[in-house]
């Protein structure tokens, strides 16, 4: 295999690792309205402790996946990541921007002991899971779809050309998916009422996103898939439906895998649609960035294959442990009256 | 304002901004961890009680360090595209490990330290800790690799058909010499910054009439603080000088900016401490100088060559004006004199004066004396801020002492903007990202002073690690 195929490889895993890890981060976020609400105020601060404390030890290495899957672009493939984000410049300056003050809402919540200022914590956070759950995948449709770029790589594009109808039906998908996510993640890891609201809130979301992803990928399958993408959006749907099914019989464990590995396969599907473009040209399709012409020197590459061949697992091996030393469950009961600081 | 400018006025705020959190990052790091280990080791409950406070800081200023730094790494291709093509097969591997050997060592291990209390057996608890400021070295480690080569690339080709920068030798770039000192020198910089903070506001509570019990605890480190602070002024003095020495040899033009000097010097070429009136080479002006003291920094003998600017430009001009490339070609070849002149005496001036402070506290606080003068109050409100904005002097002056480079040498600044971004959008941001930070900036003082205050908190024996095998125990550890 070409270098430069194997780290369009390597680019999906990272994509994939940071969708289904940050996946269930931006479904919590997002659910924090909905699943944290009790019969009064204390309850409803309570369970949105219990919410924030799931995702707490956890969220912010999995953001290190945006990051990693951003550099390992810009070092393997210069001109895809020159291309892609200058093209999505205002879609970007809206993420970081919500991901900035996701991770202070959630940092500095426990932080201030007044209520007015856990109210804007929540509302960054959700506001900070939402718009990244929408334009990722809005992004990423577009990107499969094809964009303007002319013979020097660069978009020649408008907003609007980001903004067609199915590249937002793609970032509904996103939220939807990452709703169901997210709830899964709270049944699964959580005890008591906040278990089974998201169990049957993910039931829900669970069916507007089947529905939703169905109308996305025979859209963007029949103008771009091929038989291998065909192939993995059965899969994916195949697996969204067993993870409604394991969800109706409280499994949760199993419910949880369901959607990861939906979402993983929807990644995957993705990427089979652009393969052998990263790219691909609305303009002229012989202008399309490609695995080859978009790629560094295979060099760099082969200096890059060894250090992610021998530091991927490494990292996947100590932030798996670090799921197992958070593995129990918690429920209200567990929560200190303080939040610690 | 064009979008070249509004994209280096960006690249320029978003970065200081970003530095000022760094610093601190790495610092603070490594003081938690050497008070969480010596509570392991030693046990006395004032270490764990430290170890708690300075974590407490810690984290309110890694959040924003970690999400300022994504916008960095985003910038390069939003704004700066044509230079990401061009430079991406050099400058995107140092990026990429980074994130993928730096970032998530931190990020998982600092989640594991924070959530760690009553799960994690104290030693690998404590090591957690250690892990994390390993893991800020090696960030500040690639990101400098790749700045260096901007200052000086090597390990590289020129590629004329696809009219890229190639890398050639990945250690070269590694074990760049511009990169072998300025990675000590940021480090020690930021230790600065890390001793100043603890050396402040330990001497700070110290100072207090109800500080009771706690002197002996505070007194005991402000003086670790002060002593970091010189050992560390030290380091950052001797890395500067022999970078001074570097800098001449691969930027002259940087060290001639440094000085303002004009006409160049047969030698005993004199250092000036200040300069009244204009920097512009034309004018007689009034200043306070060091004789041969330029001559030494740059060259380290009193009697050596110091270039000028005018050589110097005439000299680029050919060089890369006419033998060069589009790239490579620029109308004036001068960074901005005054800026580069005063940033780099506003980096040491404000920087060492931490050190002389630190002196001072030691000289203060010895046996059992605690200074009680008024204006203590306001020289240890600005004493963490010294050496911090020495560092951000020290980053405007290397950056715009390369202009109008980009990488020196091989392609101009001008040519590294994103051709598809219109000013427009550029501008947009850059409104965004002040006001956003602006208000993040009242956010996170305000925080970080309401922990100051509050002081080290009463010990408490910390749950075992098995505290959560109980099902119904309640969390040691909860947001």
């Amino acid at each position: 295999m070409e270098l430069s195929t194997v780290w369009f490889v390597i680019i999906a895993v990272l994509w994939t690792g940071y969708f289904v890890l940050e996946g269930f981060d931006f479904g919590v976020g997002m659910l924090l309205p909905v699943l944290g609400r009790g019969k009064d105020a204390e309850l409803t601060e309570k369970r949105r402790r219990v919410m924030i404390n799931t995702i707490g030890p956890v969220w912010d290495g999995n953001e290190v996946w945006v990051i990693t899957a951003a550099g390992a672009m810009f070092a393997a493939f210069p001109h895809w990541y020159a291309t892609m984000f200058s093209a999505f410049y205002l879609p970007l300056l809206l993420i970081l921007v919500a991901l900035i003050v996701r991770a202070l809402g959630i940092d500095y919540r426990p932080k201030r002991d007044e209520p007015q200022w856990r109210r804007n914590c929540d509302l960054a956070i959700t506001f900070g899971s939402t718009v990244p759950a929408f334009v990722w995948g809005l992004a990423f449709t577009s990107v499969v779809r094809g964009l303007p770029i002319n013979a020097d790589k660069d978009f020649t594009g408008s907003l609007l050309d980001l903004f067609h109808p199915v590249a937002i039906l793609g970032g509904l998908v996103t939220v939807a998916l990452f709703l169901t996510h997210g709830a899964l993640f709270i049944a699964l890891k959580t005890m008591g009422p906040i278990s089974d609201d998201a169990r049957r809130v993910a039931a829900r979301t669970g069916v507007v996103a089947a529905v939703l992803a169905l109308a996305l990928l025979v859209l963007l399958g029949t103008s771009n898939g091929n038989a291998a993408s065909w192939g993995t959006s059965v899969l994916a749907a195949a697996a969204l439906v067993g993870s409604l099914v394991a969800n109706s019989r409280d499994r949760n464990g199993w419910a949880f895998l369901g959607t990861f590995v939906t979402i993983a396969l929807a990644v995957v599907t993705y990427f089979l649609m652009l393969f052998p473009n990263v790219m691909p040209s609305s303009t002229n399709p012989a202008w399309s960035l490609t695995t080859e012409n978009a790629s560094s020197t295979d060099y760099t590459l082969t200096i890059m294959t060894w250090v992610a061949v021998v530091f991927t697992p490494v990292v996947l091996l100590y932030q798996s442990w670090t799921y197992w030393i958070f593995r129990k469950r918690i429920g209200v009961q567990h929560l200190p009256a303080q939040s610690s600081h | 304002m064009d979008n070249l400018d509004l994209a280096r006025w960006q690249f320029a705020i978003t970065t200081v901004y970003h530095f000022l959190f760094v610093p601190v990052t790495i610092g603070l790091s490594a003081v938690v961890a050497w008070y969480h280990s010596a509570w392991v080791r030693k046990r006395n409950p004032d270490d764990l009680r430290l170890a708690k406070f300075f974590g407490k800081l810690f984290t309110i200023n890694f959040a924003l360090g970690l999400v300022t730094g994504l916008v960095q790494e985003f910038q390069f291709g939003m704004n700066w595209s044509s230079y990401s093509r061009f430079v991406g097969d050099i400058f995107g591997a140092p990026l990429a490990l980074e994130a993928l050997l730096a970032f998530f060592l931190e990020s998982t291990f600092l989640g594991l330290w924070i959530f760690g209390w009553g799960r994690l057996p104290e030693k690998l608890h404590a090591a957690c800790m250690w892990i994390v400021h390993i893991g800020t070295l090696l960030s500040a480690y690639f990101i400098l690799a790749a700045n260096s080569f901007m200052q000086n690339p090597v390990g590289w080709r020129f590629n004329p058909d696809t009219g890229r920068a190639e890398l050639t030798d990945f250690m070269a770039v590694l074990t760049n010499k511009v990169q072998l000192v300025t990675f000590p020198h940021i480090v020690t910089a930021a230790y600065m910054v890390g001793g100043a903070t603890v050396m402040a506001v330990t001497l700070w509570h110290l100072r207090r009439r109800d500080v009771g019990a706690d002197a002996p605890m505070y007194r005991r480190s402000a003086r670790l603080g002060a002593v970091v602070t010189l050992v560390a002024a030290m380091g950052v003095g001797l890395t500067g000088d022999i970078q001074g020495k570097i800098m001449t040899d691969v930027q002259p033009m940087k060290m001639a900016a440094a000085e303002a000097l004009y006409e160049t010097s047969d030698g005993h070429a004199p250092f000036s401490l200040l300069t009244i009136g204009s920097l512009n080479g034309q004018e007689e002006k009034f200043a306070i100088t060091v004789p041969s003291l330029l001559s030494f920094l740059a060259t380290g003998h009193f009697d050596g060559t110091v270039q000028g600017i005018n050589d110097l430009k005439k000299e680029y001009a050919q060089k890369y004006g006419e033998a060069g490339n589009p790239m490579t070609r620029d109308a004036t070849y001068t960074p901005n004199i005054p800026l580069a002149y005063w940033s780099f005496r506003l980096m040491i001036g404000v920087g060492m004066s931490a050190a002389l402070i630190a002196l001072v506290v030691l000289w203060v606080t010895r046996g059992d004396r605690i200074p009680r003068a008024r204006w203590w109050h306001w020289v240890l409100m600005a004493t963490p801020l010294l050496p911090l904005f020495g560092n951000s002097f020290g980053w405007i002056f290397t950056e715009i002492g390369r202009q109008p480079w980009l990488v020196f040498g091989v392609y101009t600044t001008e040519s590294g903007v994103s051709p598809s971004v219109s000013a427009g959008d550029v501008l947009t941001s850059m409104v965004v990202y002040t006001v956003l930070y602006g208000a993040l900036a009242v956010i996170e003082v305000k925080l970080f002073l309401k922990y100051v205050r509050a002081g080290a908190q009463p010990f408490e024996e910390p749950p075992k690690p098995d505290h959560h095998d109980d099902e119904d125990a309640e969390l040691a550890f909860a947001y």
